[in-house]
């Protein structure tokens, strides 16, 4: 197995037991690349966000194998996968989950106090990934004075700041409007492609379709295609469809 | 990540006043409450802090201190034939009716020292001399008497001036400062023999005897021997001090009421601590579990939420406290009402936010524990 990326293998996930058991994942494998954008869609309920909830190690699978940089994380203990978390992941939120009495560079610096980093040094860190996605106009601003489209960039500048190897992002442009979602898609592209990284964006948002470079589509908690070009992924969603 | 939970925080103003409100609220009422229970008892030994002597002798029957069961008066004579005893004296203790110039009359506490030595006297003299108690019909007032007895007075009651206590002429010598009397009259200190001729007449008289041991033998053995060899009932100071409290303690409804009032304190402040603080974490849930999703451990999540919980517990404690001491010393003790606040009580109540407060904290602890971090993909 490559070392780098993620690769999931034959991983079983079912919410509640008995008459109400829902069986979400099944056998499912999955694997995304370091320097891509990888784009996770399908019909909504079919286990999108579960996949990747398993991929970040914040939900436990019944069963397979999650391999994250190498690491298997399904055999890892809490504590190990949040730490891991707090080193290899930046997340990125539909609802963009900023802390709403932080400041937009507070809020971004959250992830290096998490790592034990000073305040100060956070702080300084967060006011340069504010500038690299715009904001440097808006360091002090709380949440609420801020538009969603800069709330996102926010939240894209809390996914960076700490610089981690993997982004991965839940409908990260579901909220905006379709400037914003452009805006966010175009950031997070630079994102992946700069800095070899992976990027990985469940959507349904099919405006932003053509920032993937992969993209893996899911039916019944199953990915029964991925699409490896521009081309293909143009070919089997024309824009406007 | 203390200084990041401690923002989340401050910046939900609304929970916060709330939460350091319910604090504030619960030490103000447990300090009030149990400060107005030492004030009462503190009362209830007020001869005794008046009239400071190592031992008190009273009839057999007596527990504390505003009881009256005279004895005769040759029991002087026995208690000063004990080994060991220095002096011992007698002393008049009890509620008479002062008569102003105005007709109206007010409850007094007459206490009648000893002829000879004034063992006992008030030692805070304000005004007057308290050797001029020798000359006839001659009274000492307290200052809260001067209060009371100056109805109908163009000027306040003072030295020189008459009143009368059972159709008797009372002179007042001088005014003395003292500890209010838990029935609630003023002092009139006088000699004994006046007492006696004040006092409505009964067959016996003497309401405690006052002794002193010889030096270098202790109060409590002296006491002892004088219970042993009279039958009579002696005290030290402390003992006696101690067996008013524990009377009233047991005979009244002081501690059961004031008992409640510490009580509701608690609960109210542990209700609307525990309450806020458990709405908190639930809107902050989402938060929490960003933070989780982040990386933070549970561990950190739990200090967060003990860091907000100390801080609200502390604010809202120093802020009770500072308003319950400026209430103590200025409204309360403006309108005579019994307060005192000894050292104990804030270490009591501090105990008790402290325990509110780890609940709230524990309540959300369990919350944020249980959180699964996948919430926040919802
Ligand atoms: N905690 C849970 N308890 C019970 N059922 C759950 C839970 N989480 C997800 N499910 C169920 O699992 C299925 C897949 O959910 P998931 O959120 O992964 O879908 P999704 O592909 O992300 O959908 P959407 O595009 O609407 O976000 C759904 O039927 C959902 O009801
Ligand atoms: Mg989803």
């Amino acid at each position: 197995m490559n070392s780098r990326g993620i690769h999931v293998q034959s991983v079983d996930k079912s919410f509640g037991r008995g008459q109400a058991r829902t069986v979400v994942l099944k056998k499912t494998d999955f694997v995304a690349e370091t320097g891509l954008l990888t784009m996770l869609v399908g019909p909504s309920g079919c286990g999108k966000t579960t996949l990747l909830s398993i991929i970040a190690g914040t939900l436990h699978a019944d069963g397979g194998a999650i391999e994250v940089l190498g690491q298997r994380l399904d055999k890892m203990g809490a504590n190990a996968v949040a730490k891991f978390r707090s080193r290899n992941l930046g997340f990125i939120f539909q609802q963009f989950n900023l802390i709403p009495t932080l400041t937009a560079a507070e809020n971004v610096s959250v992830p290096l106090v998490i790592q034990g980093f000073g305040y100060r040094y956070a702080e300084r860190k967060a006011r340069e990934v504010l500038e690299w996605v715009g904001l440097e106009d808006h360091v002090n601003f709380l949440p609420a004075k801020m538009s969603g489209g800069q709330q996102q960039r926010v939240a894209i500048a809390r996914a960076l700041v700490h610089e981690p190897p993997i982004i991965l992002c839940d409908e990260p442009t579901s909220s905006l409007d379709s400037e914003n979602g452009q805006h966010v898609m175009t950031l997070l592209r630079k994102a992946a492609t700069q800095k070899d990284r992976l990027v990985l964006v469940v959507t349904h948002d099919n405006r932003t379709y053509g920032f993937a470079d992969h993209m893996s589509e899911m039916e019944d908690g199953k990915i029964f295609r991925t699409l490896t070009t521009h081309e293909e992924i143009l070919r089997h969603h024309p824009p406007g469809s | 990540m203390i200084r990041i939970a401690l923002k989340m925080l401050f910046g939900d103003r609304g929970k916060y006043v709330m939460l350091v409100s319910g604090i504030t609220f619960a030490t103000l009422l447990m300090v009030q409450g149990m400060s107005l229970f030492c004030g009462l008892m503190s009362w209830t030994y007020s001869t005794m802090r008046n009239v400071r002597v190592p031992i008190w002798v009273a009839d057999p029957k007596v527990e504390q201190c505003n009881d009256n069961k005279p004895m005769r008066d040759t029991d002087i004579t026995r208690v000063r034939s004990v080994e060991g005893v220095a002096w011992a004296v007698p002393l008049y203790q009890g509620i008479s009716m002062a008569r102003l110039v105005d007709g109206t009359s007010k409850m007094i506490t007459l206490v009648g020292l000893d002829n000879n030595t004034l063992i006992g006297a008030p030692t805070r003299i304000i005004k007057g001399r308290l050797e001029d108690l020798r000359m006839p019909n001659t009274v000492i007032l307290d200052d809260f008497g001067v209060e009371r007895l100056s109805a109908g007075r163009s000027r306040p009651i003072g030295v020189g001036d008459v009143f009368e206590i059972n159709d008797r002429e009372a002179r007042i010598v001088a005014i003395c400062k003292s500890y209010r009397s838990f029935t609630g009259g003023p002092y009139v200190f006088t000699t004994y023999d006046r007492a006696v001729q004040y006092a409505p007449n009964q067959r016996k008289m003497l309401s405690f005897i006052l002794a002193a041991p010889q030096p270098g033998l202790s109060e409590h053995e002296v006491a002892h021997r004088i219970a042993g060899q009279t039958g009579l009932a002696s005290f030290t100071h402390q003992e006696f001090m101690w067996s008013t409290i524990m009377w009233y303690v047991k005979n009244t409804g002081i501690p059961i009421n004031v008992g409640t009032i510490v009580i509701i304190g608690f609960l109210i402040g542990a209700a609307i601590s525990g309450q806020t603080f458990y709405s908190f974490v639930l809107e902050n849930t989402r938060h929490f579990a960003a933070l989780r999703a982040m990386g933070a451990s549970s561990g950190e999540l739990c200090g967060m939420l003990i860091a907000q919980a100390l801080l609200v517990g502390f604010i809202g404690f120093g802020t009770g406290l500072g308003l319950v001491s400026f209430m103590g010393n200025n409204l309360l003790r403006l309108g005579k009402v019994p307060f005192l606040m000894i050292w104990q009580i804030p270490v009591i109540v501090g105990v008790a936010v402290l325990v509110i407060v780890v609940i709230s904290a524990l309540i959300g602890i369990i919350r944020i524990v249980r959180l699964e971090p996948a919430i926040v993909f919802r």
